[in-house]
């Protein structure tokens, strides 16, 4: 179907000019990504530094229930927890936002009012993505009329794993205008993708097409947010920004259960794409269990005992 | 909003330092016959470590006398499978105090705590597996149906990797039946005397291994005693070419592993990232302490614009600081006279005309500090390409075609390293196939492994350590 391009758009875009600029991409040498990640996952964060990383770590969690199961009860009850992570201390920040299924929008945006806290909705067919661009275009509009605040939206990897990048582009175009106010963050799907070539082109195709983030996984396949692959996605942004002087957020998703996987992601966001990243504007962490070990961390860090799970609300 | 770590420094009671450290001869710790001492110092603060004795003639005599005596009498004699055993023992032992060895290392040196604990000593302890493997398997190095060893070997070794060139060394020389005195060098002995407790905790015979302190005096005692059998150095060209004045004439093997001029040649469909990665490695690794750095970039003009921004912000976020700091890239300069050293060479590239760049970077007030630096608009011409600066410098050269980039790689009197990226295999083979060079990385720099063979061309220094090619230097 035909799209028309918005304002925010880049200049009109056809098949060949995007393949050309996606395969003029740097290529990206796999094994390097990985020792790069690997040598920045030996940083050593205690003390001081390791508060700052916990509290920031929460204020980024995408607090996050994507099941079947889903009830209008267990989304209540996260929100309740989005608003005040731990009632036993109320410096603990509220995280970043909740993110849940299209139908539980207009659920969370009723629980979250007054709270600061936002609704992301994984419209667009999530998670295969497997549906027509219509369909998704009405899912979207629906989540954002119930409230949603931000869409998390799956790209077609079969399109782009077929070559049709076109494809891919139009649609984050075109869901972007669904979008009207709400930010856009686009699912790569990592795992699918496989390669670091594929990750870093994906990459640049979203932001060109007008993404305000870039997401690794839905967390439904495995990998997920792997540290090279999140490395790859914030050399995406950190570039984009070099060439352009507009900032696009990187939320990785999937797999990030422990404070030592969360502060490992933050000192790649640091050293990587830099500190201006270290925002909830701008760098978000898509996760349901890893808010429990944050807490239970930061209590460790204020009064030196370490509470059990059962300190802490289980979901 | 600043994300500043923490320090995270690594405990220094792992390591028990004694005041004074006497000669290892004969397996045991004797006072030298000399009386003098020289101070270790912690090159990051200046403090002195220990005082370490400083081995005369009379000493040098002593200690080969005693590998002489415990090659006729134990070491050549006994089965390779049972000189395995020790060598397999030895290595144990430092896995085990692997922690105290790399405190001790980076104490000693001034390297980063990262690069002692992550690097040196897990390659220090392959090496000595590698070689105990080889042990009993000599009739099938390809080196003839009997190999033998030479005797006692007199082996000199650096200040930049002391402990693993000491590994570098002794593993080959003990698993080929040799016998073996080693001087670490005057502003890094300790790491080399705790291993001699090692020798003493693996009940390694008296005599097999000796270790004597000193400096250049003491080295060319050594290398010049007519009691030994073998000569192995790693060092300077210029010392190395004294050695080899007088090694000449006698029936002494000699092998020798000097200095280095690396190029690191980054082709303009290299992966980007990772080259600029590859590039910090290749001179910034071990504060750029290393023969065999990649410290001459050539880089293809058409990407230079964009890959020099992208490696100046690299090198921008390199920690320096505190060795003993798990999170520090980049240590101290070992010595008050090599930071002279740099400093000198670096500034002849100033007055020459090259534009010089180093990040806003603090340096401690104490111990011997160089910022990382980047040299642009260099020509061969220019004294710090030709001259090894043996420091964290980078000289930063262009290409326009490949074969001007094998020209200017090739245009020096080194012959150690060469590093080369590009997505390309066919150019690289072609690159490769051209390169003078002992070693050479394809999309990496800096990796080193007990299997692999390392040595040099033209000034770089003769025969190979490492590997199987490691053992040819000790068998006869």
């Amino acid at each position: 179907m035909p799209v028309s391009h918005t304002a925010t758009a880049p200049e009109a875009t056809t098949d060949r000019a995007l393949r050309a600029y996606l395969h003029g991409l740097p290529g990206v040498d796999e094994v390097g990504a990985r020792a790069r990640a690997q040598d920045l996952a030996t940083r050593s964060i205690k003390t001081t530094a390791k508060a700052q990383a916990i509290d920031l770590a929460i204020s980024m969690v995408d607090l996050t229930t994507l099941e079947g199961a889903d009830t209008r009860g267990k989304v209540r009850a996260l929100c309740a927890k989005a608003a005040l992570p731990d009632p036993a201390d109320r410096t603990v920040p509220r995280v970043g936002a909740v993110c849940v299924y299209p139908d539980m929008v207009a659920t969370a945006v009723e629980a979250l009012r007054g709270t600061g806290v936002g609704v992301a909705s994984v419209a667009t067919a999530f998670p295969a993505g497997r549906a027509p661009l219509e369909v998704k275009l009405a899912d979207t509009r629906r989540a954002v009329a119930d409230g949603a605040a931000e869409i998390d939206m799956v790209i077609d990897r079969g399109a782009f794993l077929s070559g049709d990048y076109l494809k891919v582009h139009d649609e984050i175009v075109a869901v972007k205008e669904a979008c009207g106010p709400a930010h856009l963050k686009v699912i790569l799907e990592t795992g699918e993708l496989v390669t670091y070539d594929n990750v870093r082109r994906a990459s640049h195709l979203a932001i060109r097409a007008g993404a305000d983030f870039i997401k690794t996984s839905t967390g439904k396949v495995a990998p997920a947010a792997t540290p090279p692959v999140v490395l790859v996605m914030l050399e995406a942004v950190r570039d984009h920004y070099a060439a352009t002087g507009a900032r696009v957020g990187v939320k990785p998703a999937g797999g990030i259960r422990t404070t030592k996987d969360a502060i490992r992601q933050l000192v790649l966001v640091n050293e990587i794409a830099g500190p201006a990243w270290l925002t909830p504007d701008l760098f978000r962490i898509g996760a349901s269990s890893l808010l429990n070990d944050l807490l239970m961390q930061r209590t460790r860090l204020t009064t030196g005992t370490y509470p059990g799970p059962d300190y802490y609300t289980q979901d | 909003m600043i994300f500043e770590y923490a320090p995270a420094p690594e405990s220094r009671s792992v390591v028990t330092l004694r005041e004074t450290y006497d000669l290892f001869v004969d397996g045991e710790f004797t006072p030298a016959k000399s009386d003098e001492y020289l101070t270790s110092l912690n090159p990051a603060d200046e403090t002195e470590l220990a005082r370490v004795a400083v081995a005369g003639e009379a000493d040098v005599d002593r200690a080969v006398a005693a590998a002489r005596r415990a090659y006729d009498t134990v070491w050549s004699r006994m089965s390779g499978a049972e000189r395995g055993k020790y060598l397999f023992r030895i290595a144990r032992i430092i896995q085990e105090r692997s922690r105290e060895l790399a405190v001790l290392e980076s104490m000693d040196n001034g390297k980063p705590i990262k690069e002692t604990r992550d690097v040196d000593l897990p390659l220090v302890a392959a090496h000595f597996f590698y070689y105990a493997g080889w042990a009993d398997k000599l009739r099938h190095a390809g080196l003839g149906p009997d190999p033998r060893p030479l005797g006692v070997a007199a082996q000199v070794i650096p200040w930049n990797f002391p402990l693993l060139m000491l590994a570098w060394k002794i593993a080959p020389a003990l698993a080929t039946g040799n016998t073996v005195v080693l001087k670490p060098a005057e502003t890094t002995p300790l790491t080399a005397l705790v291993f001699a407790e090692i020798c003493q905790e693996a009940d390694l015979p008296p005599g097999v291994v000796n270790i004597l302190t000193g400096a250049g005096a003491t080295g060319r005692a050594l290398v010049e005693h007519p009691g030994t059998d073998k000569v192995a150095f790693t060092g300077s060209t210029e010392v190395g070419r004294g050695i080899a004045r007088s090694v000449a004439g006698t029936d002494k093997r000699l092998t020798l592993e000097l200095g280095g001029k690396g190029a690191n040649i980054v082709y303009d469909d290299a992966a980007i990232d990772q080259a600029v990665e590859g590039i910090v490695t290749g001179i910034f690794f071990n504060q750029g302490h290393v023969c065999c750095a990649g410290s001459r970039l050539l880089v293809q003009e058409s990407i230079a614009d964009e890959l020099l921004p992208r490696l100046k912000d690299r090198v921008a976020k390199l920690r320096l600081g505190d060795p003993l700091d798990k999170n520090t890239d980049i240590g101290a300069i070992n010595s008050a006279a090599q930071l002279e050293r740099i400093r000198e060479l670096t500034d002849s590239g100033t007055d020459e005309g090259v534009e010089r760049w180093s990040p806003p970077c603090e340096l401690p007030s104490a111990g011997y500090w160089f910022a990382p630096t980047l040299l642009t608009g260099v020509s061969q011409a220019h004294r710090v390409a030709r001259e090894e600066i043996f420091g964290p410098v980078l000289s930063v050269l262009t290409f326009r075609t490949p074969q001007e980039a094998v020209a200017k790689a090739n245009n020096t009197p080194y012959g150690l390293s060469a590093g080369v990226w590009t997505e390309k295999g066919s150019r690289m083979l072609w690159t490769a196939e051209r390169l003078r060079a002992g070693v050479i990385w394809s999309n990496t720099f800096n990796k080193f492994d007990p299997t692999s063979p390392f040595g040099g061309y033209k000034e770089s220094g003769y025969g190979r350590e490492g590997g199987r090619h490691g053992l040819e230097a000790y068998l006869g």
